[in-house]
C-alpha cells in the first residue's frame, strides 16, 4: 500500500502546469495547482491515448492537447465530449521538495 | 403535440447534436438519420490511423449503441433523405417514410471533389468514409505506386500513410506550393521537407491532363508532359458541401447551406452546422466562411441543439484544426490570412509558433508546428488569445522565455 514513488522535485512544474513522468512501463501526468498543491492522474487521454502532459493547465483543468478532452485532475472527472471515461487519479504528497505518488 | 427534433446527417456533427439536445434536458422525440451503415464515428483517423494501423481498423464510434438508447436517440443509419416539406414540416426518405419535425437539423457534410479527368477510372478514389479508408488501405502496400493528386492535408496525411507502409508515393499539386490555403508557407516548407527526406515526390505547379486505365494500372498525363503509372490515385483537391435538400426546400445556399450566428437557416425551425454551412464569424466582423474541420462540427453540433431548443447563443469560437504527418503536428488557429504581420517564437525541438498580427497590433491567428503535439499548449492560449481580441506585445510573443499565459493576464 505504500508504494512512494519519486516523480520530480517542487521546482520541476511551474505553477498551474503539468508534466510527464514515465515509470515502470507506465505514464502519468503530473500537476501542480495555482495554489501550489500537487495532483497526478494517468498520463494518456481516456479517449485517444494522447499524453496530456502537453496539454494546456488552466485552474483545475487539464485539456487534452488534441481533442480538447477536459478532465479535472483534482478528480479525474471528465468534462464533456469528447472525453466520457473518467482520469485515474492517484495520491501525491510533497516531502523535503520531492513529489512523491502512491501507485496501487 | 411535440413532432420532435430531427438531424439529418450523422457525422461529428449530427452526432454531437443529438446527445447535446439530451445533454441540455430535451425529452422529446430525436431522430438522427445517416446514408452511412455504420454507428456515427470520427472521421479524422480515416487518412491516419486507420491506414497504418498494424490490425485491420475498426470504425472509431463517436458512442455506443447502447449509448443511442440509453439517450432515446432514434438512430437510422443506411437511409437517404430526399426531401423536407417545410410547409408540412416533415423529412421524406427514399423509401418513401416519412418523419415529423419541430425543429430540423442539418447536418449532411461535405462530399470529395471529383476530378473530370478521373471520371470512370477504377484507380482513382477519394476518401470520405470509412469504407473508403478500407478501400485505399488495401492498396497502401510496399512498393505499390501510390498517386496523390491534391497536397491539401487529406492527400498529405494519406502521403506520409502510404510512405509508413512502404509504397512509393507522388504528390501532384496544381498550386505553387502545398498547403496554400490556411497554412503559412514557413510551415508548409516544413512539411514538403519531411515528406522529402521520406522519399515522396511532390510536384508543385503542376496539373493533370488526362487519365487512362490500362489492364492493372492507370497512367497520368501531367501538364508538364510527362506521364506516370500508378497502382492507385488518390484525389483529394478539397470537398464540396452537400446542399441538394436545402437548395430543394428553398432554403439560402452559396458555398454552403447559408446561416446566421446562431446557425440558423433562412427558415427559422432548420438549422444547419459543420462542413455543409456557410456561416458568419463573429472574431473577424462576421466575415462569412465554410470550415471542413473536426472541432467545427463538433462545436457547431452542440450549439445548434441548444439553439434549436431556443437558447440562441451566436456562433463565436476559433477556427482550430491540426495535420499530422510522420512525427510532426501542425495547429493552427484562427485564420492566418486575417494577419498582415508574422511574428514567429522558436519553441524546443525545431518546433515554432507563427503569430498573425493585423495592422493594429491584433492576434488574428497562430499557427505552429513541431514533433509530437509540442506546440499545443501554445496554440491554445494562443486561441484564447485571439477570442479575446487581444494586442499582445509582439516582442513578448517572439520571446520564448515569457510564458503565453503570463499575457492573458495582461
Amino acid at each position: 500500500m505504500s508504494n512512494w514513488i519519486e516523480a520530480c522535485t517542487f521546482d520541476d512544474i511551474d505553477e498551474e502546469d503539468v508534466m510527464r513522468f514515465d515509470h515502470a512501463g507506465r505514464t502519468f501526468a503530473i500537476y501542480r495547482s495555482p495554489d501550489d498543491e500537487f495532483f497526478a492522474t494517468d498520463g494518456l487521454c481516456t479517449h485517444e491515448h494522447i499524453h496530456l502532459a502537453d496539454g494546456l493547465v488552466m485552474d483545475e483543468i487539464i485539456e487534452c492537447p488534441k481533442h480538447n478532452g477536459r478532465f479535472n485532475y483534482k478528480t479525474g472527472e471528465a468534462k464533456g465530449a469528447p472525453v466520457c471515461v473518467n482520469l485515474k487519479t492517484y495520491p501525491v504528497k510533497v516531502e523535503a521538495g520531492k513529489v512523491l505518488i502512491q501507485l496501487g | 403535440m411535440e413532432k420532435g427534433m430531427v438531424i439529418i446527417g450523422a457525422g461529428e456533427c449530427g452526432a454531437r447534436a443529438a446527445f447535446a439536445l439530451r445533454e441540455t434536458g430535451y425529452d422529446g422525440p430525436v431522430t438522427l438519420i445517416g446514408t452511412e451503415k455504420h454507428l456515427p464515428y470520427e472521421r479524422p483517423p480515416l487518412s491516419k490511423d486507420a491506414m497504418v494501423s498494424e490490425h485491420h481498423p475498426l470504425p472509431r464510434t463517436i458512442a455506443e449503441g447502447t449509448q443511442f438508447s440509453e439517450k432515446r436517440i432514434d438512430f437510422i443509419g443506411d437511409t437517404t433523405a430526399s426531401a423536407i416539406n417545410r410547409s408540412e414540416k416533415n423529412v421524406v426518405f427514399e423509401d418513401g417514410r416519412t418523419v415529423e419535425y419541430d425543429r430540423l437539423l442539418l447536418a449532411t457534410g461535405a462530399i470529395p471533389r471529383s476530378l473530370p479527368q478521373a471520371a470512370g477510372s477504377r484507380y482513382c478514389v477519394t476518401l470520405r468514409s470509412f469504407d473508403d479508408a478500407l478501400a485505399i488501405r488495401a492498396k497502401f502496400r510496399p512498393d505499390a505506386r501510390i498517386v496523390i493528386v491534391g497536397g491539401g492535408f487529406i492527400g498529405l496525411e494519406l502521403a506520409a500513410s502510404a510512405r509508413r507502409r512502404g509504397a512509393r508515393v507522388t504528390v501532384i499539386e496544381a498550386q505553387a506550393r502545398i498547403m496554400m490555403r490556411g497554412v503559412p508557407t514557413e510551415i508548409a516548407q516544413v512539411i514538403d521537407r519531411r515528406h522529402r527526406e521520406e522519399g515522396v515526390t511532390i510536384r508543385c505547379d503542376t496539373g493533370i491532363v488526362s487519365i487512362a486505365d490500362n489492364a492493372n494500372n492507370v497512367a497520368i498525363t501531367l501538364s508538364t508532359g510527362d506521364v506516370i503509372a500508378a497502382d492507385l490515385a488518390v484525389i483529394g483537391i478539397g470537398a464540396s458541401p452537400v446542399t441538394g435538400l436545402a437548395e430543394a426546400a428553398g432554403l439560402e445556399t452559396g458555398n454552403g447551406i447559408v446561416v446566421n450566428e446562431w446557425l440558423q437557416t433562412s427558415d427559422p425551425d432548420i438549422f444547419a452546422a459543420g462542413d455543409c454551412c456557410t456561416f458568419p464569424l463573429a472574431i473577424y466582423g462576421g466575415r462569412r466562411v465554410r470550415l471542413e474541420a473536426w472541432r467545427n462540427a463538433q462545436e457547431q453540433g452542440s450549439l445548434a441543439a441548444r439553439n434549436m431548443l431556443g437558447s440562441l447563443e451566436p456562433h463565436q469560437a476559433v477556427p482550430w484544426f491540426w495535420s499530422d504527418q510522420y512525427e510532426l503536428g501542425l495547429q493552427v488557429a484562427g485564420l492566418p490570412d486575417e494577419g498582415t504581420q508574422t511574428i514567429c517564437r522558436q519553441l524546443d525541438d525545431g518546433a515554432f509558433i507563427l503569430f498573425h498580427l493585423t495592422d493594429d497590433g491584433r492576434l488574428a491567428a497562430a499557427s505552429g508546428i513541431g514533433p509530437g503535439n509540442a506546440v499545443a499548449k501554445d496554440i491554445r492560449l494562443a486561441e484564447m488569445l485571439i477570442s479575446r481580441g487581444a494586442r499582445p506585445d509582439p516582442i513578448q510573443l517572439a520571446a520564448p522565455g515569457v510564458r503565453l499565459k503570463s499575457l492573458l493576464a495582461a
